[in-house]
């Protein structure tokens, strides 16, 4: 509102005022909700944990180098810490001895945090219906997006990963009780009567992740 | 050892005036190779018989055991199909299967064919990642547009089926 000059309260304003204002309001002003912003930003920068396991890991490497990447989704940033990632893309077969890994990188990464089963493998096991090999991811770990293909093209990931975008635009992080702060609960928070069966539920990790 | 740090930074000035090389995925996307293969539709002919006959060469062809077949007869009231059986079930675990095309390769009537489809990810596994009919059945002629080849067919039996 740097250029209107300011107006004495009392005078009505002109159409061509009413205009201006209404232009200057249009482009400077932005309303929105907790909701909508905060999966705007979590949506806007999904950071994988690197965790390549098998053939599909190239392909997801192919996904984020410059002929398909994905930092045009914000989510280029492969970090090698599980602390730093909000998205594991489980990229091939897992063993069962690697179950027990795949479980601790998981519970290391801090919420919201969400999964992609990329390739046949992590979501079901494939062809390999064996002894050794954990028929399907979701086993062990809650999946937001499955990814079929043997392994999936990079397209298909990124398909994937917008899907989980989509996922993600739908959530309500105010109503799972994410804001820890109390009064941010009592404002933006579900009534009463559904905030204690909401607590209750989300418990000591609230989530984006389970529907 | 001048001359190779200059011939290095040559390839890096190079490449600084290329164009990028990105391709804008969901809004433009790669034409797929010739021989890519991609989500299975079921040949469904212009007089709307199925080509399946339901003879699972195709289930027992599958190296991941995602096929499911559960044939019936024909009937002279109902007929689903131009051989004496017909894929009542005709089920593909999308989830399962590894697109390595032996089932089209088995197929003895030119019925199954991998098409040029790859975006069917889903949320959950309720969401139907089990393929039946419904979703694989395809006209022959929407069918020729991914694969040409579901009208050789045609061309070489001149609308004669079975040999």
């Amino acid at each position: 509102m740097t250029q209107s000059e300011p107006m004495p309260p009392e005078a009505p304003l002109t159409p061509a005022e009413e205009a201006a204002v209404e232009q200057e309001v249009r482009q400077g002003v932005l309303f929105t909700t907790v909701d909508k912003m905060v999966n705007w930003a979590r949506r806007s920068s999904l950071w994988p944990a690197t965790f390549g396991l098998a053939c599909c890991a190239i392909e997801m490497m192919a996904m984020s180098a410059s002929r398909f990447d994905i930092a045009r989704f914000g989510a280029e940033v492969f970090r090698a810490s599980p602390r730093q990632a909000d998205l594991m893309i489980v990229s091939g077969r897992v063993a069962k001895k690697m179950g027990p890994v795949l479980k601790r990188i998981y519970d290391q990464m801090p919420e919201p945090k969400w999964v992609i089963a990329m390739g046949a493998c992590a979501s079901c096991g494939g062809v390999f219906n064996n002894y050794s090999v954990l028929q399907g991811v979701d086993r062990i770990v809650p999946v937001d997006v499955y990814v079929p293909g043997c392994p999936p093209r990079p397209e298909q990931l990124i398909h994937g990963i917008m899907l989980l975008q989509e996922k993600i635009k739908r959530d309500s992080p105010t109503r799972r009780g994410l804001f820890r702060i109390p009064g941010l609960q009592r404002l933006f928070g579900p009534r009463p009567s559904t905030a204690q069966a909401g607590a209750a539920q989300a418990g000591p990790a609230p989530t984006g992740t389970r529907a | 050892m001048i001359a190779a740090m200059l011939r290095a930074m040559g390839t890096t000035l190079r490449h600084l005036f290329r164009r990028p090389f990105t391709v804008q995925y969901p809004e433009e996307k790669i034409p797929v190779a010739p021989r890519f293969k991609g989500r299975h539709f079921l040949v469904v002919d212009d007089d709307g018989l199925e080509r399946c006959v339901g003879c699972e060469l195709c289930a027992v062809a599958c190296p991941a055991d995602c096929i499911y077949i559960e044939p019936a007869e024909n009937t002279p009231e109902e007929r689903r199909s131009p051989g004496e059986r017909y894929a009542r079930v005709y089920e593909i675990h999308m989830f399962r299967c590894i697109f390595c095309g032996y089932c089209e390769e088995a197929c003895p009537e030119d019925a199954i064919f991998l098409g040029k489809e790859y975006e069917f990810s889903c949320y959950t596994r309720e969401d139907g990642f089990i393929y039946g009919k419904d979703r694989l059945n395809l006209n022959v002629r929407e069918a020729a547009r991914q694969r040409p080849e579901v009208l050789d067919r045609l061309k070489e039996e001149s609308g004669v089926y079975h040999l």
